[in-house]
């Protein structure tokens, strides 16, 4: 019994430099950081530059997150300029070789994509457009699973040894989550071409892929905050169509929403957007799931 | 196909079952081949799926293929435009309303600078700015001031990108890291005018021409250190002292820094700049009211020290946001200070050449409250100490002042998108002595061209 304990101890002691996660991922936006944790399982400790109640355009490049990408072996971004308002401070002030772009330990969902949204013509008077296209790729869950596909040939890239597991586990994933986009297919078929409101242009994947329809947006132009004006407008446009649903993200503010659900008489409702904008979105299954549980009711 | 088979094969078994066993046991099988039935069906709905996924991967990677062929067969110029660099362009101006004529810093050697712009429509300076990456390994910027008559090199400098180990070298002309407000262009401050403690010491931000290298810690708090050799012309360096081979200036830094919870991030620093000025001009107005013009030699050390504090709901600074800044300094500067003869003008100075040595602190504290999306309010307060100052043989000619300037400033800012803010000041100014000023500032800054990425 003695020399067991004595071996179990010897083990864990010889083994604690292995069982040190092989990865170190910084994810600009949490849902990278739930994927890639799917993927890595214990091979990598992620963390996430941003979280769910955080806007993902407007996030500085705090010394926290200076400190994390010095230390990051990986970072698993959207591109597309979504954080071209911070993340080029951490590529460049944080003193580390590894995570510039071109290089393995940068990566790009958006490169795995195809943007919708690409605009014709670039001008600001048009907002804060992206010049690349919609950089909010990530609710339509067919996008997560090419991301995945090409995150796991990254990180396999970067950590050899361990190749053959993260393709397991994307192999694992990858069923997993077919499995779910045909239930959520499934479920969503009574949304195809239901009207609704957007807070910005961040649902228009999710539009997209469930078809539902975006008559109107709060924000006058991308990025831009709400006015009294437009929302008038908008409330007059939406007696001519009404729409089902006011649908806004959880970083994004209440108010201009439920002003204009109240007077429209339709109800508001706040997505998660992303993994942790909700107590059910607690992982990318979740994320999906709850979103389609706060979409139902507009089903007619 | 095989599901067929299968269905043909169990239907084709089940009328014999039927006859040997009784209904519960039909509907037993049933049930279980029904269940069967159907996770075959979703097993093969899934494969069909990813099946279908991966030809449209396939097709997305044929897509990106044809638009990267589709850039590489575009007309030459195109081709080439695409390197062109970063360009952005930020528009300054301002009216304000304020009493005229040179209002010094009493009691301050002055830095030179920018402190006199000048009252009623002012066109402040406007920046254009010039980067990109030169190559895999660094990157470089240019921006340049331009204004009437004049256009000057704010900061020119190569940085490198790969060096690891959380090392980056700079190089160039750029904006000492030293400090908290010293690295910000003035279309990022948040006043219309710069704090007291920076006219002061630096006469605006203090620029280096040289190196600096700067090293990340690789720990869960922020620590960064840097250090920086430089030419040292500029105050409170001089040309004279930056005649020479080797660094006039020198200066060290440290800034620690993190989050408190999500909603709360921080950064404290400590900095030290050591320059050698050698006949450093500065005009002082002496006993008879007259601009003595000065020759200082000797050295100059200034100690800073910084605390910025940063809140937002959340850690999304969209709707609301509140930023603490506050910093203060020591300097000591010792010397020889010569006061040219001014007698045949009306001056006091014979033209002594003696000890001059001070020692004077000072720093500022501001609050800036972001209450709803697009407006912000702040205030400052400014207070410089001008502590001791020893002119030796010139105290003769001199005031002995204790006098201690200060200012109240406060303002509110309207950004109708990221790219533009439209500021409203009013200061109560008592930097000047016996002549305390109100001053009213209405200031816009427009910036054209790719988002900037801007430092905490």
């Amino acid at each position: 019994m003695k020399s067991l304990i004595a071996f179990i101890l010897a083990a864990s002691v010889l083994a604690a430099p292995a069982a040190r996660a092989a990865l170190d991922v910084l994810a600009c936006e949490p849902e990278w950081m739930a994927l890639t944790q799917e993927l890595a399982g214990d091979l990598a400790e992620v963390s996430a530059a941003t979280t769910a109640l955080q806007d993902p355009h407007r996030i500085q490049a705090r010394p926290s997150l200076l400190a994390k990408a010095r230390r990051a072996d990986l970072l698993v971004c959207t591109g597309a300029e979504l954080e071209s308002g911070w993340l080029p401070l951490l590529h460049r002030e944080a003193g580390n070789g590894n995570i510039q772009p071109g290089r393995p330990g940068y990566f790009e969902a958006a490169r795995f994509v195809r943007l919708i949204d690409r605009p014709a013509a670039l001008d600001r008077a048009m907002g804060d457009i992206h010049a690349a296209g919609n950089p909010h790729l990530h609710l339509d869950p067919r996008n997560i699973a090419r991301v995945a596909d090409g995150l796991t040939k990254r990180l396999g890239e970067l950590d050899p040894a361990n190749a053959a597991r993260y393709a397991e586990r994307n192999a694992d994933f990858q069923s997993r989550w077919s499995a779910a986009i045909a239930r959520w297919e499934q479920q969503a078929t009574g949304l195809r071409g239901v009207p609704v409101v957007a807070h910005h242009k961040n649902l228009g994947y999710l539009a997209d892929w469930l078809g539902l329809q975006v008559v109107g947006e709060l924000e006058p132009k991308p990025g831009m905050e709400p006015t009294a004006s437009h929302l008038a407008e908008l409330l007059e446009t939406l007696r001519a169509t009404p729409a089902r649903m006011v649908l806004r993200a959880a970083y994004e503010s209440p108010k201009a929403s439920e002003w204009l659900a109240s007077r429209a008489n339709i109800p508001a409702v706040e997505l998660p957007y992303t993994v942790g904008g909700s107590a059910g979105a607690g992982d990318l299954f979740g994320l999906f799931d709850d979103t389609l549980n706060r979409l139902k009711p507009a089903a007619p | 196909m095989k599901k067929t088979i299968v269905a043909v094969a169990i239907a084709a078994v089940l009328p014999w079952s039927a006859a040997s066993r009784a209904d519960t046991d039909i509907d037993a099988l049933r049930a279980e081949f029904d269940q069967k039935f159907k996770v075959l069906q979703a097993d093969y709905a899934a494969r069909l799926k990813a099946l279908e996924n991966r030809l449209e991967t396939a097709e997305i990677k044929a897509d990106h293929a044809q638009q990267e062929a589709a850039a590489n067969t575009g007309p030459a110029p195109a081709a080439a435009n695409a390197f062109n660099p970063e360009l952005s362009l930020i528009l300054q101006g301002a009216y304000l309303d304020r009493a005229g004529g040179e209002r010094p810093i009493t009691g301050f050697i002055p830095a030179g600078g920018h402190a006199d712009e000048g009252r009623g429509f002012t066109l402040n300076e406007t920046e254009l700015v010039l980067a990109s990456n030169i190559d895999p390994y660094s990157r470089g910027l240019l921006i340049l001031a331009v204004a009437d008559e004049e256009v000057e090199v704010e900061e020119a400098w190569f940085q490198t990108l790969r060096l690891g180990q959380g090392f980056t070298v700079k190089g160039g002309r750029f904006l000492s890291g030293i400090g908290y407000q010293n690295e910000k262009h003035p279309h990022f401050w948040d006043f219309a005018d710069n704090n007291l403690m920076y006219s002061a010491l630096f006469g605006g931000g203090l620029k280096q021409d040289g190196l600096q290298l700067r090293w990340l810690a690789p720990t869960e708090l922020f620590l960064e250190l840097g250090a920086e050799v430089a030419k040292g012309q500029f105050f409170p360096g001089s040309d004279g002292g930056a005649d020479k081979n080797g660094a006039a200036a020198w200066a060290a830094f440290a800034h620690v820094g993190g989050d408190v919870g999500v909603s709360h991030a921080w950064r404290a620093g400590a900095s030290y700049l050591r320059a050698s000025p050698r006949e450093r001009e500065a005009f002082l107005d002496d006993r008879n009211d007259f601009e003595a013009l000065t020759n200082f030699s000797g050295a100059s050390k200034t100690w800073l020290a910084d605390f910025v504090w940063k809140w937002s709901p959340n850690g999304n600074p969209r709707q609301r946001n509140f930023i603490f800044a506050a910093e203060y300094f020591d300097r000591e500067e010792d010397g020889d200070l010569l006061c040219e003869d001014g007698t045949a003008a009306g001056g006091a100075c014979t033209g002594l050449l003696d000890r001059y040595a001070s020692a004077q602190s000072g720093g500022y504290a501001q609050a800036v409250y972001q209450f709803m999306p697009r407006w912000r309010i702040g205030t400052r307060y400014d207070r410089l100490n001008s502590g001791s100052v020893d002119l030796g043989a010139n105290q003769a000619f001199f005031d002995v002042t204790d006098f201690d300037p200060s200012r109240w400033s406060l303002m509110t800012d309207y950004s109708p998108s990221e790219f533009s803010r439209f500021r409203l000041q009013f200061a109560r100014d008592k930097s000047f002595q016996d002549d305390p000023d109100n001053q009213i500032i209405l200031q816009y800054i427009l910036s054209i061209g790719p988002h900037a990425a801007h430092k905490f």
